[in-house]
This record gives structure tokens, C-alpha cells and sequence, in this order.
């Protein structure tokens, strides 16, 4: 039975700092972007009364989707008893913790009043699903402190089951509760529907096991040949099935409305004549979110290159950016159904597809933000031991520590 | 005592208790005006009622709210803020063509309510859905919450409000049923404007109360609200849709 | 030693802030309350000095979630009576909010929404 050692990373080379660099730059043109947003309001952005919620969302709510999904590698340790992915446990629950870190950081400072934070967290509504979420954002981030804590302290190991299973359950609970920000509402033809909760954990499998996969192959790229070929191959798997079970709630979501006339037009949108929504849908979502990992991940068998594997990561977070900007801006921009049965015109674009524009410092805040969660990450492992000395493919079958 | 002088006394006596208790007639009138210390009720409830056919497009409505809560408007269409808005349809099927005022709908279970992270939309006791922008954090979730796309974010600083209507940026806001009118006993902005200079199509007044003119003729005629499917019980009601 | 090294500098530096922050105090203008319109206010001075912010906070839920809009408490009624005569306002330099606030350092938020300029008709006030 070999013992896993967990080292941090040395952290000296040129391409670490270099990478610290380039992520301190973007972390502060988010800030620099929230500063302006909240001096000059937001008439600066791309946001308009008809579309309130911009890029800066599509880039938070990816980094909490992934975020929870990022916790699903220590899941399927802890709560599943598949010791082979033991060893990556300990970054998987770090990933989850900054991801939500840095998608926090973007919503709490896109806000009208970020100021007013304190006013948040001590003013609740609980028939808002939003105040549940933010009970659920920051007691998961208890959660799975507790979680590492367990893990990293030899003493406590013992507890790291239960705390895995505590983890688990609660980020089910509040991926539940970011699909039903958006299925709660009634308001708007794309988002009232119970699928999107289910959807959501999907995605969230998806997304995150993408980013994990992504950050344990750069975390090894110094390391030579110590990670195993076994380990990526069973995470490539994994990340095709998620993407798979993403793929299957969107078909049922738009077969449906497809069935209904009076969710035929929405539905007609999306799939065909929404312009920019529907081109994002067919090229981001269908092509570059789902067939192209499906096929890199499948198309040779079990053995897949550390390419192949990168490849299919890079394209799911792509699609996976497509497939919220098509949900949350496109369900948006499509008109509200005020006026059955008739043709509708007002001044406040009733009626017509709104229009939006990503602006500079929405996409600087939402880039922030993810630069926050990457740096936040790259610093972790600089400063204690996440990853496993060594993943190479015997030890992968033997750990159990 | 002669029959005459009965009769000159039961009229006397008559008018007598009428001068006394005329003026309780008069209490539902006056129990509109409260005064200033005194709470707004749930026994009330503040309504609209339009008639959209005699909706002449005048857009006085619009002009005469936007200037009563001092809604400046910038001609940037997109961002400006509107609390109520001329909405032209046309019946996608005859091609019959009308137009209708549209603003918060009052809603009795209204969405915006339901979803507000901080509870900063609220409804009062007395029917109208406002936002506290003391408590308002700027989530614009109300916004992508409510039916009838009623609410408007403040997208740039605000200078000139009016005294009696705080409004700022980074909050969000829509029709306060002329909050501070009512509160004073009097009509909300709108109201006055389409029934002085306009087609005369509003009425203003408690849904709840009897001797109210709004109260009498959603009894008696005939009356829908918009979304009705979606059971919110709106306190805004159209005739003629 | 090694502490020394490490720590001398973070304690210049900070008596250094200190220092400075003790010269820009010194530069602050002392506040000016002009109190311009006769009578008195809606309670003693004492006690508007120590809990007019108390007043308000309260005030104001009950104000806008209850509808209680009593004139004594009104931030529209303060204004009328303490705006200067000059700029009909209570902010800028010898404004009567901003004049003691900005000496205090304590940001407030009131006039972000509420509007500082004096209308010209105060409602009645019981005293």
C-alpha cells in the first residue's frame, strides 16, 4: 500500500511569475472596471433596462457552475470509495473554493450598490431563491474549508467521509439553486422551467471537471512524466459522459418547448432566427461544447494524448461560455410575452429582440473575476501541498491515503 | 297635539339626525386623506382601471408622471429610466390595432416581491409594490422577475430629484402609484393628466371600498387583467383589451 | 535582528502615515453650523447631535414600509429648515450635513437619492 505524498509546487520558474503576472494584470482591469461601473453607473456597459444581466454574469455564473462541479473529483472519492482518485482530492476541493471565490467577487461587484454588501448579508427575503444562493455560495465555501481541513489534517482523516458527503449534498443543494435563479422565474419564455435545475448540475459536472483537468495537466507540465496516463484517461472519460448528460437536458428542454405553439417561438429563436443567439447556440454550444469533445474524447478509443485531452477540456469551457450567454442574455433579449395573440411596440423595446453589446468593462470584470480563481489557485499550490508528488499509473490503483 | 304640528315636529326631528349624521357619510371620503401619523391599511386597496378604448395615444400620462417623480430622460432609450409607457398592439390575427398605458402592475403576489434577495421590493399594507432604496443592493433580479417589464434600473447619477421622490443610481425603481399623492389624498399623476387633458381613460381609487367609483364599475362591467394566467392578482385592470 | 530589519521599516512606514494624516487633520476646516432659520428644531440640540442618525435609520423604515410620514421626522422637513440661505442646499462646502460630516469623516449615503435642496414649502411642523 504506498503512502501519497503531497508536495506544493516550487513556484520559481519564469513561466510561474509570468503567469502571476498576466493574471495580477487582468485582476486589476476587473477592478479598474468595477471602479468606473460603480462611479459612473452603468450606462458605461453594454446593460440596458431590457438586458440587466451582461457578460459579467455569463463569466460569474460559469465560475460558480464549474466551481461546484470542480468538487466532483473528491466526490467520487469520498463519497463513491473510488480510491484511485483519492490523491487529486485536495485540489479538487481548492478549485471549488476559488472558482466560487472568483465568481463572487464578479457578481458582488457588478452590483448597483456594492456598498451595500453588508445590507446582503444581513437583509434576507427567504422566498428569494437569490438569498437562499447566497447562503448556499458562502456556507459551501465552509464547507469544503472544512472539507480540505479534514483531508489535510492527518488527524481528521477520519472525518473526511462525512465531510465529503456533507460537501456533496451541499453543492447539489446549491447548483439546485443556481439552475432555479433562472427556472424560478416566470417572467421570461426561456428560463420558467424545472429542467434547468437538472440542466445545471450537468453543466456543472462538465465545467468543472474541464477546469480541473485543465489546471492538474499545467500543474504537472514541469513535473515531466509524473502524472499517469491511467488517471487522465478515466477523467477523459468522465468529462464525455458530463458533457453527454449536459447535451441530453438541452434537447429535452428545447423538444419541449418546441411542442407547445405558444413556446414554439421561443423556442424557433433560439434554434433559428435569433441571429447572434442562434449562431452562438449552433457553433458554441452544439459544435464546439459538445461535438467536438465528444468526439476527441471518443474517437480513439481509451487512449487519449495529453492534446486530445487539453483539446476537449478547452472546447467545453467555450461552449460552456456559449451555452450561458445564449441562456441568460438571449433569454434576455427575446420579448416578454405581455400580449398574447398580439403585435406589441412601445419606447421600452416592447416586443423586438433587445439589443446588447459586451462592453470593455464587462468583460474585464468577468475576465477579472476568473483571473482572481486561477491566481487564487496558482498561489494555493505554491504555498501547501494540494497535488500528489506522484499520480503515475501504479500508484493510481494502489492509494488509498 | 295637532296632526300639523306632528308633522312640522318628526321633519324637524328628521332633519335633525340628518345634519347630525351627514357628516358620517362623509367618513369613507375622508378615511382616503390619513394623516400623516397614521400607518397605511390592509383594509385599503389602491387600484387602476382603464378603458382602453378611450386611450387616445396622447401620451399625457407618460409626460405628466415622468415629470410629478422627476424622471428626467436622457433620449438614451435604452437606459433611461420609464416608469410608465404608451404600448401600441395590434391583434396579430385581424390586425385590430389599439393602444394602452402600461406601468407596475400592483400585483397582489407580485414576482418581484418574491425574488428580491435583501426584501427591498416589498408591498405595502395598502396594495402598492415599492422598492426601499435604503435596502436595494442593485441585483437587477426584480427586473428580469417581473411580468410585465415595469421596473428600470438607474443606469447614471442622479441631480435633481424631487424632494418627495428619492431615487438614485445603482438602485432599481418603477411606478409608486404617485406614492407620496396618495398618501396626501390625492390622485396619482397619471390619473389627473389622462382625465384633464387626455381621453379621460383612468380611474384611480380603493378596490376595496364600496362608495368607490373604481369599486362600482369593475362590479358592473366588464374587466381583465393582464397575465391573468399567471394568477397575480394585479391591481391595475383593463377594459377593452 | 532579523525582526528588526523587517519590522523598522513597517513601523517608519506607518508613523509616517500617521504623521500625515495628522498634518491633513490640522488642514481640515473646523465644521460650520450656521443655523439660519429661527426656532427650534424637532428635539434638543443634545440629542439631535448624539442621535440624529438614530432618528433617521429608524425613521426612515417606518416611513417608507408603514407609510408613517410624520413632518417632525421627515428628511424632506430637514432640509427646508437647515439648507443655507445662500445655495438652498445642505451640501457643499459650508453646507450644514456635509460641513460637520466631511470634519467627522463619516461618509453618508442620504443625499445619493434624497434630493438637498430646499423646495420652499415645509409642511407644518408640531412642536
Amino acid at each position: 500500500m504506498t503512502r501519497v505524498h503531497y508536495r506544493e509546487i516550487e513556484g520559481r520558474s519564469h513561466s510561474y511569475y509570468a503567469l502571476l503576472g498576466v493574471l495580477g494584470a487582468l485582476i486589476l482591469a476587473g477592478l479598474g472596471a468595477a471602479w468606473t461601473m460603480e462611479h459612473q453607473g452603468h450606462a458605461i456597459t453594454g446593460m440596458s433596462n431590457r438586458i440587466v444581466w451582461g457578460m459579467p454574469h455569463v463569466f460569474a455564473i460559469f465560475l460558480i457552475v464549474a466551481a461546484s462541479g470542480a468538487l466532483n473529483v473528491a466526490s467520487v472519492a469520498s463519497v463513491f470509495g473510488r480510491d484511485a482518485y483519492k490523491p487529486l482530492a485536495r485540489l479538487s476541493g481548492l478549485l471549488a473554493l476559488t472558482l466560487l471565490a472568483g465568481g463572487l467577487a464578479v457578481l458582488v461587484l457588478d452590483l448597483g450598490r456594492p456598498d451595500r454588501l453588508v445590507v446582503a448579508m444581513t437583509n434576507y427575503n427567504f422566498k428569494s431563491i437569490f438569498a437562499w444562493n447566497i447562503f448556499l455560495y458562502t456556507g459551501f465555501l465552509a464547507v469544503v474549508a472544512v472539507y480540505l481541513l479534514t483531508m489535510f489534517e492527518r488527524r481528521m482523516n477520519g472525518y473526511s467521509k462525512r465531510a465529503g458527503l456533507l460537501a456533496f449534498g451541499w453543492r447539489l443543494v446549491l447548483t439546485t439553486g443556481t439552475g432555479s435563479i433562472f427556472g424560478f422565474i416566470v417572467a421570461r419564455e426561456a428560463f420558467n422551467s424545472a429542467v434547468l435545475a437538472p440542466q445545471f448540475i450537468a453543466m456543472s459536472l462538465a465545467f468543472g471537471l474541464a477546469v480541473f483537468v485543465l489546471v492538474l495537466l499545467a500543474a504537472y507540465r514541469g513535473r515531466g512524466h509524473s502524472l499517469g496516463d491511467g488517471m487522465l484517461n478515466r477523467l477523459g472519460t468522465l468529462l464525455g459522459i458530463f458533457v453527454a448528460a449536459a447535451f441530453f437536458f438541452v434537447v429535452i428542454y428545447y423538444l419541449t418547448n418546441l411542442y407547445s405553439a405558444r413556446q414554439q417561438g421561443m423556442a424557433r429563436f433560439f434554434l433559428l432566427d435569433g441571429g447572434i443567439y442562434t449562431a452562438l447556440f449552433w457553433a458554441g454550444q452544439v459544435t464546439v461544447g459538445t461535438i467536438a469533445p465528444l468526439v476527441l474524447l471518443f474517437k480513439s478509443g481509451a487512449q487519449r494524448s495529453r492534446q486530445v485531452l487539453t483539446g476537449a477540456a478547452v472546447c467545453v469551457i467555450a461552449g460552456g461560455m456559449a451555452q450561458l450567454y445564449v441562456l441568460i442574455i438571449g433569454g434576455q433579449a427575446f420579448p416578454q410575452l405581455i400580449f398574447p395573440g398580439k403585435e406589441v411596440a412601445s419606447s421600452f423595446f416592447d416586443g423586438v429582440v433587445a439589443a446588447y453589446t459586451p462592453s470593455l468593462p464587462e468583460v474585464a470584470l468577468g475576465a477579472g473575476g476568473a483571473a482572481l480563481a486561477l491566481a487564487l489557485t496558482a498561489l494555493a499550490l505554491k504555498l501547501l501541498p494540494f497535488l500528489p508528488q506522484r499520480l503515475a499509473d501504479g500508484d493510481a490503483d494502489a492509494a488509498p491515503a | 297635539m295637532n296632526p300639523d304640528r306632528r308633522q312640522i315636529l318628526g321633519w324637524g326631528a328628521a332633519a335633525a339626525a340628518g345634519a347630525v349624521l351627514a357628516p358620517a357619510f362623509r367618513l369613507v371620503e375622508l378615511a382616503q386623506a390619513r394623516s400623516p401619523q397614521e400607518a397605511a391599511s390592509m383594509l385599503t386597496r389602491w387600484g387602476l382601471l382603464i378603458d382602453i378604448t378611450k386611450c387616445v395615444d396622447c401620451d399625457e400620462c407618460v409626460t405628466a408622471c415622468h415629470h410629478e417623480n422627476g424622471v428626467t430622460r436622457h433620449g438614451r432609450l435604452e437606459t433611461d429610466p420609464q416608469w410608465i409607457r404608451s404600448v401600441k398592439l395590434r391583434d396579430k390575427a385581424t390586425g385590430f390595432a389599439q393602444t394602452l398605458p402600461l406601468m407596475c402592475q400592483h400585483c397582489e403576489h407580485p414576482p418581484c416581491v418574491d425574488v428580491c434577495p435583501t426584501g427591498a421590493s416589498f408591498k405595502r399594507a395598502d396594495g402598492i409594490v415599492l422598492v426601499d432604496k435604503h435596502t436595494c443592493i442593485g441585483c437587477r433580479y426584480c427586473v428580469i422577475a417581473c411580468p410585465f417589464g415595469a421596473r428600470s434600473f438607474v443606469h447614471e447619477t442622479l441631480s435633481d430629484q424631487k424632494a418627495d421622490v428619492p431615487r438614485g443610481k445603482g438602485t432599481v425603481e418603477s411606478c409608486t402609484m404617485c406614492v407620496q399623492r396618495v398618501d396626501r389624498g390625492e390622485t396619482p399623476a397619471c390619473v389627473v393628466a389622462c382625465n384633464k387633458d387626455g381621453g379621460k381613460a383612468m380611474v384611480f381609487g380603493d378596490l376595496n371600498d364600496p362608495a368607490a367609483e373604481i369599486h362600482r364599475r369593475m362590479h358592473t362591467e366588464p374587466s381583465t387583467q393582464l397575465r391573468a394566467d399567471l394568477a397575480l392578482d394585479t391591481g391595475v385592470r383593463y377594459q377593452g383589451l | 535582528m532579523r525582526y528588526v530589519a523587517t519590522l523598522l521599516p513597517l513601523i517608519l512606514i506607518v508613523a509616517g502615515l500617521a504623521v500625515a494624516g495628522d498634518i491633513r487633520a490640522q488642514r481640515a476646516d473646523a465644521p460650520v453650523i450656521r443655523i439660519e432659520q429661527g426656532g427650534a428644531c424637532v428635539a434638543p440640540t443634545a440629542e439631535m447631535r448624539r442621535n440624529h442618525m438614530k432618528m433617521l435609520v429608524h425613521q426612515r423604515d417606518q416611513t417608507v414600509r408603514q407609510g408613517l410620514r410624520d413632518p417632525r421626522f421627515s428628511l424632506k422637513n430637514c432640509v427646508e429648515c437647515h439648507a443655507s440661505r445662500d445655495t438652498g442646499s445642505v451640501l457643499g462646502k459650508e453646507g450644514f450635513c456635509s460641513s460637520c460630516h466631511a470634519f467627522a469623516s463619516v461618509k453618508i449615503d442620504c443625499f445619493e437619492c434624497h434630493s438637498a435642496l430646499r423646495q420652499g414649502h415645509a409642511a407644518a411642523v408640531p412642536r
